[in-house]
């Protein structure tokens, strides 16, 4: 067994540990160690060659190799180390341990003071959404083909159809066309669009490529390949109507049907999980129920903007390195988020109203896209927050920002108010 | 001629309703920033896009570089650059920002490398 000792380790080498790892050598911490299962720093931005992020960071458009080149930059800079080829296998957080494995190393047994899970999200496959139909080859999650097209050199079909309006999808909806395949349409279950507004400008409207809003995929034929696809108009039960179904040709089909925080290591460690989320439940330390366990970015919750996660990562990396340090007081005067009118979920799920300089960013989704709305953080009648929104929608993050010293009680509420009401 | 343009500036999406001669915009409402009326009144006549795509590293079985325009090219010359960037293969060491493609299709927009790729 190769032994390895560290202050902060962090599981995920992609740009929410990238993040975290740069504010903890900030922060102070000596050794900080990366843990990545990849042959590479980057993680999933490795893949995502095209524009959209650092607009509120760098306020420049970067593409994503961009984006993740600075940290690693940075990263070196100041000293972070990193394993590449390294699995988790489990982490023991009452032990300080985290047992991986590499081919360069074989099984290790790593010793940390503090750790943070930087694992990100996996993709919903077809599976996920029992799609009935045969089961051929040409099916894919969107983020596989983006692997195999912009990685791997490989292109995974000619004629495609998209299930999911979510960024993703409409990213290779673009990246096809591009490439010379026709796209024929893409699906969407919901009467309204998954991912951002501008993606449907720049992947869907710029190529011609139609919408199918309140469809979905009802059946997919072909023996050893696909041959196209059944698709039906959804009622407001979002049950197909059968009668409307229609068949498209296809080779490909690219399934761009939601994220899941990758929690497996996580859920084995007997660790907190939010069952909204699926990902951890942290305070505005990003700490979970462990508290020598700290997570950032997708596997708490799915990001739209890696700017987003960059932030909420030097958070974590940030208060992992003063817990390392044992700087980190234990949590006293917890208040509880809790979710009003509109609101799905909220990150961080508890507050630590000690927290000296307490302003807080309380991040949420809402259920139903709304307009002329108001965000609102109130404990029992006081509201302690209010800004008024044009347009909110699920697809689109949203937070309130609250002072903790105007926390009052165990909970403090987020929601969504229509104006004048 | 009246034009609703969605701008993608910034992820708002604001909605912007643009009325011109169709060369050039008179008129606009629904801009919520100098940056968004400069974006619609570019849109409105000559709408132009960043250019993102892969270009084959020589001598590394299936490695890729992935590449951008420098600056947005004209919506309709993207086709036509993308068959030029197919047609090219690059040798490592590459750094970030080296320049693969000058003045691509001839409109004055380099394709340059986002990524630093060792020898």
């Amino acid at each position: 067994m190769y032994n390895v000792m560290c202050d902060v380790a962090i599981i995920g080498g992609g740009p929410a540990g990238l993040a975290a790892a740069i504010a903890a050598k900030e922060e102070g911490a000596e050794k900080v160690l990366i843990l990545e299962r990849d042959n590479a720093l980057g993680g999933i931005l490795q893949q995502c060659i095209h524009p959209g992020f650092g607009l509120t960071r760098f306020k420049e458009e970067l593409t994503g190799p961009e984006y993740y080149g600075r940290f690693v930059d940075r990263a070196k800079e100041l000293g972070v180390e990193y394993m590449l080829g390294t699995m988790v296998l489990e982490v023991n957080h009452e032990n300080n341990e985290i047992l991986c494995t590499s081919s360069q190393y074989g099984l290790t047994c790593l010793q940390a003071k503090s750790i943070i899970l930087a694992m990100g999200c996996r993709e919903r496959t077809r599976a996920g959404i029992v799609v009935p139909g045969t089961r051929p080859a040409g099916l894919y999650t969107a983020g596989s083909a983006q692997r195999l097209v912009n990685r791997q050199n490989i292109m995974v079909g000619k004629k495609v159809v998209i299930l999911g309006s979510g960024d993703i999808g409409m990213i290779m909806a673009r990246r096809m066309s591009l490439e010379g395949a026709k796209v024929v349409m893409v699906v969407e279950l919901m009467d309204y669009l998954a991912g951002l507004t501008r993606n449907r400008v720049q992947c869907l409207d710029d190529f011609g490529i139609p919408l199918k809003l309140a469809h979905t995929i009802t059946r997919i034929e072909g023996n050893e390949r696909v041959t196209g696809v059944w698709v039906a108009p959804v009622d407001e039960k979002k049950q197909p109507i059968a009668e409307k179904q229609e068949f498209v040709e296809c080779d490909t089909v690219l399934f761009s049907v939601g994220l899941l925080p990758e929690n497996e290591l996580t859920r084995k460690a007997g660790i907190a999980i939010n069952p909204i989320t699926n990902g951890p439940s942290v305070n505005q330390y990003m700490q979970t129920s462990a508290p020598s366990v700290f997570a950032c970015g997708n596997v708490v919750h799915v990001n739209d903007l890696v700017d987003n996660v960059s932030q909420e990562s030097a958070q974590a990396g940030k208060y992992a390195a003063l817990y390392a340090m044992g700087k980190l007081n234990a949590r006293q005067n917890t208040v509880t988020c809790v979710t009003g009118r509109n609101v799905r979920y909220l990150c961080p799920q508890t507050i630590d109203a000690n927290q000296p300089d307490g302003k807080v960013s309380v991040f949420f989704r809402v259920l139903q896209p709304e307009q002329n709305v108001r965000l609102v953080a109130r404990c029992g009648d006081d509201v302690i927050y209010t800004h008024k929104e044009f347009r909110v929608n699920p697809g689109e993050m949203n937070h309130v920002n609250i002072e903790t010293v105007k926390l009052t009680g165990d909970t403090v509420t987020v929601e969504v108010i229509k104006e004048g009401e | 001629m009246k034009k609703e343009i969605i701008c993608t500036v910034c992820p708002r999406g604001c909605r912007i309703l643009a009325e011109g001669d169709g060369e050039k915009v008179l008129t606009a409402e629904g801009y919520s920033c100098k940056r968004g009326l400069e974006y619609a009144n570019t849109e409105y006549a000559h709408p132009v896009r960043i250019l993102t795509t892969t270009v084959k590293l020589a001598g590394v079985q299936n490695d890729l570089l992935p590449v951008r325009s420098n600056k947005p090219l004209p919506k309709e010359k993207l086709f036509a650059c993308m068959e030029i960037i197919r047609a090219t293969a690059v040798e490592a060491p590459v750094k970030c920002y080296d320049v693969i493609i000058p003045d691509i299709c001839g409109c004055g927009v380099d394709i340059v490398a986002t990524k630093t790729v060792e020898a």
